[in-house]
């Protein structure tokens, strides 16, 4: 019999294998709607009043007068090489440049997730508890708020009370860690505020339907039968159970996660990955835009197989499972 | 028409009637105690009768300038307040409004039918099924949201651009719910008695499958819906949306933001009306999915 580490290496190792495919797909289909949609990044660079022989000049130094497929293979043969090409507009590599936007946007993310998760799984546990008393409908409609509610209007609206009227935090504007851990947060705390906001209803909302499904099981009958105290069979026995569906739930919100933090960088002019991205799209910056968005992917795919794993983790049954 | 369609025809038409007026008034009774699902059709055929009626119902055009009444509070005159440019900010949502319930419509709509022909294709052809679901897989490997920004700065901000490009985003989850629902009726033995008796495989997939996937496209479309009234304000926020000066709930919160210390009501209002749109749709998909799936049951809710 392989040892289990051995085991969970093998798969580790398979489902990475497996992303390959995925990401190589995305490659593509970036790389072609990109490129063969209208719009010449050597027009937008040199402006309105360029001759077309100026950029045609350009075109050709830049590489985009050769045909399409061989563009595209000198691009994607770069990427084997881990080469994702240099910004035209910022000259830099578009790795570093994704490196230098990463600090705010993560720190962003970081806060935002915590913050959800921190006050939907409670939240979501005591509705499911209390189930048809006022606080679960009030939990029930906060939460339908919550998912009908862009990021970018709450945050405008939290903006509109906290930083207008109270004037307590700023109205935008981004600090780095190293000017102080307080300042940074001060920054950050409304935006992530708006986007945890959004995925905890999403979180509250499985975690409660979830709990209501274990709770219902006559394990817990049992349980309450032998005389286990409430707080025991709520986080010990049920909430182990109630996980699995719950950890699906956050690993999806991680794409909201990534498309939120897109336009709530824009409305709080925080210089994250988002804005790179917005920038990039505005001045038809391919190489970072295609870049980005593969990251941006890769990101994705990464968080759910780590999620994935997690189930394992959580749930020995799944570990079981996958032995065999 | 054979003997025993004539037979039902004479002996039970009747009692057949009367039972379908019963199953009709469960059905009302059942629309009518499901309270999400009676508050959001409320909510959302109130706000699709003020984007019909949008030009009926204010006395300045969307685009009406007045520079001297530039950023007037709510009053009498103009319910809502009057923007950045002296227009009618009342007039402006109104609008807006109607820019948004068009695009989400046409969204529900375009993906109803490209969702359901690659979802029911791909469960009844294996090999098809193979490339589209990749496909698939592909176009949801990063968020829709991105993919929308990217194909409106390249094809150019306006409404038909955006629908397409929403469209684009939200057929691979269309597509997904249909062919799961079809797959189930695929491998059903009656299917394959079908398929034995020489029934055609266009036959088999409209006559058989297609109906059976009704009840999931219909809660999915909804949140489509939703979801797309949602990306179009997140678009149009972004200046990759409906382009100023055409209105848009979007780009008013997005020239709201810019003068957000002095005028709060370009903020609340549009933000209220986005607010109540998609808060409509998820109710009543939410409403729906209880009327129409059995499986859910009550506690899940």
């Amino acid at each position: 019999m392989i040892e289990r580490g051995t085991i969970l290496k093998i798969y580790i190792l398979q489902r990475l294998i497996s992303l390959i495919p995925v990401l190589l797909f995305v490659a593509v289909v970036v790389f072609f709607i990109i490129h063969l949609t209208p719009g010449d990044p050597a027009a937008v660079m040199l402006g309105a009043d360029a001759s077309p022989a100026e950029v045609e000049a350009l075109r050709q130094e830049l590489g985009l007068d050769r045909p399409i497929i061989q563009q595209f293979f000198s691009w994607f043969g770069g990427l084997f090489t881990g080469d994702l090409g240099t910004s035209i507009f910022l000259k830099a590599p578009v790795f570093e440049l994704f490196v230098d936007h990463l600090g705010p946007t993560l720190s962003l993310s970081v806060l935002a997730q915590g913050f959800a998760m921190l006050i939907a799984i409670p939240m979501g546990i005591v509705a499911a508890k209390r189930r048809g008393t006022v606080i679960d409908q009030t939990f029930m409609v906060v939460s339908l708020l919550g998912i009908s509610l862009p990021g970018f209007l709450l945050a405008l609206l939290l903006s509109l009370i906290f930083a207008v009227q109270l004037g307590w935090l700023p109205a935008a504007g981004y600090r780095a860690m190293d000017t102080g851990l307080w300042q940074h947060f001060k920054y950050l705390i409304m935006p992530a505020a708006a986007l945890g906001f959004i995925q905890a209803s999403l979180i509250a909302r499985m975690t409660r339907s979830s709990m209501l499904d274990v709770l219902s099981m006559n394990y817990i009958k049992t349980a309450r039968a032998k005389g286990v105290k409430d707080i025991v069979i709520v986080y010990k026995h049920a909430l182990r159970n109630a996980f699995i569906p719950i950890l699906t739930v956050i690993g999806q919100t991680f794409g909201n996660l990534i498309a939120g933090t897109v336009v709530i960088e824009s409305v709080f002019s925080i210089p994250g990955v988002g804005q790179l991205l917005v920038q990039s799209i505005i001045s038809r910056d391919y190489a970072v835009l295609q870049g980005v968005v593969l990251l941006i992917a890769a990101s994705y795919v990464l968080i759910n197989l780590i999620v994935d794993l997690l189930y394992g983790v959580v749930d020995p049954r799944v570990r079981l499972s996958r032995r065999s | 028409m054979d003997a025993k369609t004539v037979l039902e025809g004479t002996y039970f038409s009747d009692s057949r009637k009367e039972l379908q007026k019963e199953r009709r008034s469960l059905l009302i009774r059942r629309f009518l105690s499901n309270r999400m699902l009676l508050t959001g059709s409320v909510i959302t055929v109130l706000l699709g009768i003020i984007a019909l009626l949008a030009p009926f119902l204010t006395s300045y055009t969307p685009l009406e300038m007045q520079m001297v009444k530039r950023l007037q509070a709510p009053s009498l005159e103009h319910w809502f307040g009057t923007d950045n440019f002296g227009r009618d900010l009342f007039s402006r949502v109104v609008h807006g409004t109607r820019v948004s319930m068009a695009v989400g419509i046409s969204v529900a709509f375009i993906t109803m039918i490209t969702g359901t022909v690659i979802g029911l294709y791909s469960a009844y052809y294996k090999f098809l099924d193979h490339i589209l679901m990749r496909i698939c897989d592909g176009l949801m490997a990063f968020p829709g949201i991105l993919l929308a920004i990217a194909l409106t700065a390249a094809l150019g901000s306006n409404m038909i651009n955006v629908i397409i490009a929403l469209s684009i985003i939200s057929t691979p989850t269309i597509a997904r719910v249909v062919r799961s629902a079809a797959i189930v009726v695929k491998e059903q033995v009656y299917i394959e008695a079908l398929r034995a008796q020489g029934a055609s495989a266009s036959r088999i997939i409209w006559y058989h499958m297609a109906p059976n996937t009704v009840s999931p496209l219909i809660i999915q479309i909804t949140f489509v819906f939703a979801v797309s009234v949602l990306i179009e304000a997140a678009l149009s926020f972004l200046g990759a949306g409906i382009a100023p000066p055409n209105p848009s709930l979007g780009n008013i919160l997005y020239d709201g933001k810019v003068v957000i210390f002095s005028a709060w009501w370009m903020t609340v209002f549009p933000g209220l009306f986005i607010l109540l749109s998609v808060l409509g749709l998820n109710l009543f998909g939410d409403g729906l999915r209880d009327m129409l799936d059995p499986h859910t049951n009550k506690a899940k809710k």
